[in-house]
């Protein structure tokens, strides 16, 4: 995939540029005696930075919910089943574990080419978005074989109201899938922006952040559907 | 996602009508948005809540002109009882979701929390715009269930299975009612979702130079403890809102039993859990009460403190009581479920957390009164309607104690005794909260003073009002009056009949108290008196240091540099009463943060 690749912006890699206002941060504080001087952290952490994090929380906890229905749901009736879950997921699994790791590649090499740290001679680290690329593509093809999997089941017979035990496995895909839809979303973004070069390191680290959320969440939701359903 | 996160600075203020007034990504106006949404909510919740009071007082009665909000629910002009049921789900869906948690938390949060942190804005404008819109979408999906065919949900703002889940076979509303009904709480669940990202990241990144998190005033401290409890209790709601959905139009059976059997139907469904949508909700449903009251912690202590002249007793141990109060809203919420065949063990481990929360209620009330004791204090709308609000959190709140027991609560519960209780506690000091606050901050918010004269008379009709309906509550609960019973049939509910017209009138003269207020609100917002100043309560924070009202990025060219303690008041030494955060006059205060 061809990139176009312009200059890489300058950027003090000492001071970040602020994102806050006023560069509050989390410890500055000035001393009631008015002296500045006395000021240790000068800039605070992109909100980017902490905002994601506040976002996984959010999503944290909507996964927590649908698990603790998974467990009392299970706990209630005697019409829970076992079901075999689509061979595909293993694959996908693989999947959405190497994007994570096609992603860290991608944003060290970025992160190099935006410092203006990069090799002349290192092919790869002129065009930083082709990492970023091959992780887009592996997570259209986890979302492929996801969707994959929901067309076989549905091809069997088994639908979201088949069994309660397909109801909670179509549920959890199927946010977990809407959820990865939105670090694509991420994604596109961020080689958007690395093409113009306009990105933001704590952009690219905060999608990273996110995308590398899915990854452990897919990991724990098939743990979680494996052993219960 | 953080790629929305362009800021006051590179956002420039906007010129067309639509940037800046409807898709606006100023703080500011999605404030003024919020509120706007607040007010247009609690007046139609309160004119729901007239209907039903003119119908338990009254049952015969016939409303001119009801029949035009429903032909089938209200013919000849008097309420079914299925409509009563449906116009109360209505009524508390909406003054909890659209009033209680819109206006203290979204309205006046987002509105002063930038400003008081000394940001330009919040750190993701686009998210903060699509909260609010998210938000008005889900106010309007709920309005539309009013113009389906069998109009809105019946069964409570709680949503209890299996009715929610059973679909038209519950009764009208139960079908496309409910189904809206969820939709809507999604999508607000999705709005204060996107907010409380916003408010957290604001208070923790875009505090100005010299904001340590103890310099904040207790209004942020405030929303942002709120912001915290919203980000973990929406999550769970959501979720079970999505759920209950699929009950509806996808066949599942998350909340309905096997061989559940209707109105002579035999329900499709197999194997669900009643109690699961019970554990859902509550998880989310209690710290909604906190979600609901510690704004108005804040508020009320913000506005005490100006009109004292001088801080609390303890600015940290104000902070560490809301903090604890949020934690414990997620230890209790079993204590909704002690009807529920609960197992002896979980009731006595829901209900001692529940004791224990009033430990950190009791303190904060314990500071109120302690600071107040001695000092001078200056009267006007604001002071009394935060005076009202301590008031009726104690009111409220001690009632509590004896819902807090399960073997009180299991003789209580479902009747009266816990209307009384939680309308004073959440619903009228929450909403004494938001009086408050509109009273306080309406100079900053417009550059004009609203009137004072009016502003008391609003208060002291409001507050005996208050207490001439919800007191007698408690004593109809007592009394074994049921909740949501729509007609008293002839049995030992009776006697208490004249007791419930008592209420009708207190309620419309309280009713009648709130339509002074929105008088006051409308005039002074075109023909109050212009502000005296950008600060007309002497306040200390910084909202009391930038323009009237503020500009665009809220402190024009000069960011502020905050050098003391919120509260400065009353200082020794000091030139005068006050000390601005923003000032920087060296005074030695014991109080100042080292």
């Amino acid at each position: 995939m061809a990139t176009t690749v312009h200059e890489p912006p300058k950027i003090d890699l000492d001071r970040l540029t602020s994102q806050g206002s006023g560069n509050g941060g989390w410890r500055n504080l000035v001393p009631a005696d008015g002296d500045l001087h006395r000021v240790k952290d000068h800039h605070a952490p992109p909100p980017a930075s902490t905002g994601i994090w506040v976002a996984l929380a959010g999503i944290t906890m909507t996964f927590a919910a649908f698990t603790s229905a998974l467990v009392v749901r299970q706990g209630s009736a005697p019409d829970w089943q076992h079901i075999t879950l689509p061979s595909v997921l293993y694959f996908n699994t693989l999947v959405i574990i190497a994007s994570s790791v096609t992603l860290e590649v991608s944003r060290r090499r970025v992160a190099a080419f935006m410092g203006g740290l990069q090799n002349k001679d290192n092919h790869a680290a002129t065009n930083p978005a082709r990492w970023l690329y091959i992780t887009l593509a592996l997570g259209l093809l986890f979302v492929a074989g996801q969707t994959f999997a929901w067309v076989q089941l549905r091809a069997h017979g088994f639908k979201l109201s088949t069994n309660i035990s397909y109801s909670f496995f179509y549920v959890l895909t199927v946010a977990h899938a809407l959820h990865l839809l939105g670090g694509l979303g991420g994604l596109v973004r961020v080689i958007g922006k690395v093409n113009r070069s306009v990105l933001k390191r704590s952009t690219l680290d905060a999608t990273s952040r996110y995308w590398h959320f899915m990854g452990v969440l897919w990991v724990y939701l098939l743990f979680l559907l494996w052993m219960k359903l | 996602m953080h790629d929305m996160s362009t800021h006051a600075a590179s956002h420039g203020a906007p010129t067309s009508f639509i940037r800046k007034h409807v898709f606006s990504l100023d703080h500011k106006v999605i404030g003024k948005q919020y509120y706007a949404l607040a007010l247009v909510a609690a007046l139609f919740g309160m004119f729901l809540s007239w209907i039903m009071r003119i119908h338990l007082g009254w049952g015969n009665f016939a409303i001119p002109g009801l029949h035009l909000l429903s032909s089938t629910g209200a013919p000849g002009d008097v309420l079914t009882p299925e409509y009563y049921l449906q116009l109360m789900t209505m009524h508390g869906t909406i003054m909890v979701f659209f009033v209680l948690t819109t206006a203290p938390f979204a309205a006046f949060g987002n509105f002063f929390l930038p400003i008081q942190t000394g940001a330009e804005d919040m750190p993701f404008p686009h998210f903060n715009m699509m909260s609010f819109w998210v938000t008005f979408s889900g106010f309007i999906v709920l309005a539309a269930s009013f113009f389906v065919s069998d109009g809105p949900t019946l069964g409570g703002w709680t949503q209890y299975a299996p009715l929610s889940a059973i679909g038209s076979a519950g009764g009208p509303g139960e079908g496309t009612g409910v189904i809206l009904w969820a939709s809507s709480i999604a999508l607000f669940c999705v709005g204060q979702l996107l907010g409380s990202l916003n408010f957290i990241t604001t208070t923790l990144d875009m505090r100005c130079k010299g904001m340590s998190l103890m310099r904040l005033p207790l209004t942020a401290w405030a929303w942002f403890i709120t912001s915290v409890m919203g980000l973990t209790a929406f999550a769970v709601l959501m979720p079970a809102c999505i759920l209950l959905i699929l009950d509806h139009v996808a066949g599942t059976s998350f909340f309905v039993a096997s061989n559940l059997v209707i109105n002579d139907q035999l329900l499709p469904h197999s194997g669900g859990s009643t109690l699961l949508w019970q554990h859902l909700f509550w998880f989310f449903g209690h710290p909604e009460v906190y979600i609901a009251i510690v704004p108005g912690l804040g508020i009320v202590s913000h506005i005490l403190i100006t009109n004292m002249r001088k801080p609390m007793l303890s600015h940290r141990v104000l902070i560490y009581s809301m903090g604890a109060l949020a934690a414990l809203s997620y230890m209790v919420y079993g204590h909704h479920m002690f009807v529920s065949g609960m197992n002896p063990v979980s009731s006595l481990a829901f209900s001692f957390p529940t004791l224990v929360i009033t430990i950190p209620s009791t303190i904060v009330v314990l500071i109120w009164l302690g600071s107040l004791y001695g000092s001078k204090l200056r009267i006007n709308s604001a002071s009394l309607f935060a005076l009202g609000f301590v008031s009726m959190f104690i009111s409220g709140g001690v009632s509590g104690f004896f819902l807090a027991q399960p073997s009180i609560d299991i003789m209580l519960h479902a009747t009266y005794f816990v209307v009384g209780h939680f309308h004073l506690v959440m619903g009228v000091a929450a909403m004494f909260g938001i009086f408050g606050g509109t009273y306080f901050w309406f100079p900053k918010m417009t550059g004009r003073m609203m009137n004072e004269t009016w502003g008391k008379v609003h208060f002291w009709m409001s507050f005996v009002g208050a207490y001439c309906i919800f007191m007698p509550f408690h004593y109809l609960g007592i009394a074994g009056n049921v909740r949501r019973y729509q007609a008293f049939t002839d049995d030992y509910l009776i006697p208490l009949i004249p007791v419930h017209k008592f209420i009708t009138i207190a309620a419309l003269f309280t009713g009648f108290a709130q339509l002074i207020f929105l008088c006051n609100l409308i005039y002074s917002r075109f023909k109050g008196a212009p502000a005296p100043n950008d600060n007309p309560w002497e306040g200390t924070s910084l909202e009391w240091s930038t323009a009237t009202p503020p500009p665009h990025n809220n402190f024009g060219d000069k960011m502020p540099v905050v050098y003391h303690d919120p509260y400065q008041y009353s200082v020794e030494g000091a030139s005068t009463d006050y000390i601005m955060q923003t000032s920087t006059e060296k005074v030695h205060s014991p109080d100042e943060e080292k």
